[in-house]
């Protein structure tokens, strides 16, 4: 079988795997691509629900602090530090998947300790973002009176101007209110992926130190929560996409 | 991509494993692939304040706003093809296994349309009371009226 073998095995003729994948990581594959649909699902009810309305926030306006920067209108800065985190984060992990084809446990253990320090970060940034935005009070008016609104799954601060000046500015109108619950709900669970993607890879770095793979004789598991962990990446791609620049 | 045809003991069900491609090479691949991901990510945010300043002036383009967005979908999606192929090796993988993950994604052009369609056509429900009203006559917020728009 040593020449010619792509052509001649009869991937179907049982005994082997069709797809020449170990069962975990093909069964990785499908769940992954569920979680896909999952996501997807959810992006695209946001795409119908913001179709819906003439009025939608602009995300610059509304993304536009970053920690320790007061009120500097700063739009896109903080999430597009979050996206090259998640970059760097899945760098440092196929870096780790790598070194573990080489057997190469101290890589391996440098890579995912460097990807759950990504991880964390991320975890971070994102928790920063959203006690700014639900402690943060606006003056929007709502029934002829100015009350304060911060942006919660039930308020949305961020809507049309209502022609009225307060303070030398105009004052807005509340917004749409399915906006926040779209936020907090789609980042809040891509914020959980990420956090049980940490938690994995954790095991996976304790794993590594136990030598359980060494033992084993392959890294296959690093295989595995690499790919998890790219999938978190990937959803950020159109979670960014869809909330932050389009 | 070269293979050695020997199947492994922990995994007798897999037939051939990619030989572990040498390492300069693999990390050339990592660290290409890593500069054209943040290259991509600097477009789509310099298109990004591209359409925050054309915003700024009302009587902005719609139709060139919608193009610059659809360039960043485009863009997003690239990215996203090169995350899956290099970094999840399923460029790697025989095409058996690429074809049972891609094809049910198709599933997403028509999820797609159907639902972003759906979304326009409630809006017109909406702005016309159901049809019963002419769509000029019901008040509209318009980009006029957005934050930072002088």
């Amino acid at each position: 079988m040593a020449t010619a073998a792509h052509a001649e095995t009869k991937w179907w003729g049982g005994g082997r795997s069709p797809f020449n994948v170990e069962y975990g990581k093909l069964m990785m594959w499908y769940f992954l691509m569920s979680d896909t649909f999952t996501f997807g699902a959810f992006l695209i009810s946001y795409g119908t629900i913001r179709f819906s309305q003439n009025y939608w926030p602009d995300p610059n306006h509304v993304f536009n602090a970053f920690p320790f920067a007061g009120h500097m209108n700063l739009p896109l800065a903080f999430v597009s530090l979050m996206t090259f985190i998640l970059i760097i984060s899945s760098v440092t992990m196929v870096l780790a998947v790598h070194a573990g084809h080489h057997m190469d446990k101290k890589g391996v253990m440098k890579w995912m300790t460097w990807t759950i320090v990504g991880g964390f970060a991320f975890l971070a940034c994102q928790a920063w973002e959203w006690t700014h935005l639900i402690t943060g009070h606006h003056a929007v008016l709502v029934d002829g009176k100015i009350t304060e609104l911060a942006t919660t799954v039930s308020k949305n601060p961020w809507g049309p101007g209502s022609g009225v000046m307060h303070d030398g500015h105009e004052v807005m109108t509340p917004g749409p209110v399915a906006f926040g619950g779209y936020f907090f709900g789609i980042t809040g669970f891509h914020g959980f992926h990420v956090f049980s993607g940490v938690v994995i890879n954790i095991v996976m770095l304790a794993m590594t130190y136990n030598g359980v793979f060494e033992r084993k004789g392959h890294y296959q598991m690093i295989e595995k929560a690499g790919l998890y962990w790219h999938f978190v990446d990937l959803v950020w791609v159109f979670v960014f996409l869809c909330f932050y620049l389009i | 991509m070269s293979t050695h045809e020997s199947s492994s003991a922990a995994y007798p069900e897999v037939t051939f494993h990619h030989a572990p491609t040498d390492s300069d090479t693999m990390v050339k691949k990592i660290i290409r692939t890593t500069v054209i991901l943040s290259v991509i990510t600097l477009i789509e945010l310099a298109l990004g304040f591209v359409i925050y300043f054309m915003h700024k002036s009302p009587d902005h383009s719609h139709a060139l706003v919608l193009f610059i967005k659809g360039v960043i979908v485009i863009l997003s999606l690239a990215k996203a093809f090169y995350i899956v192929s290099v970094f999840m090796h399923l460029g790697d993988e025989i095409r058996n296994l690429i074809m049972t993950i891609v094809v049910p994604l198709m599933l997403f052009i028509w999820f797609i349309a159907a639902f972003l369609y759906e979304g326009n056509s409630w809006l017109v429900l909406r702005n016309t009371n159901a049809g019963s009203t002419p769509d000029q006559q019901i008040q509209k917020p318009t980009d006029a009226k957005k934050p930072g728009v002088e």
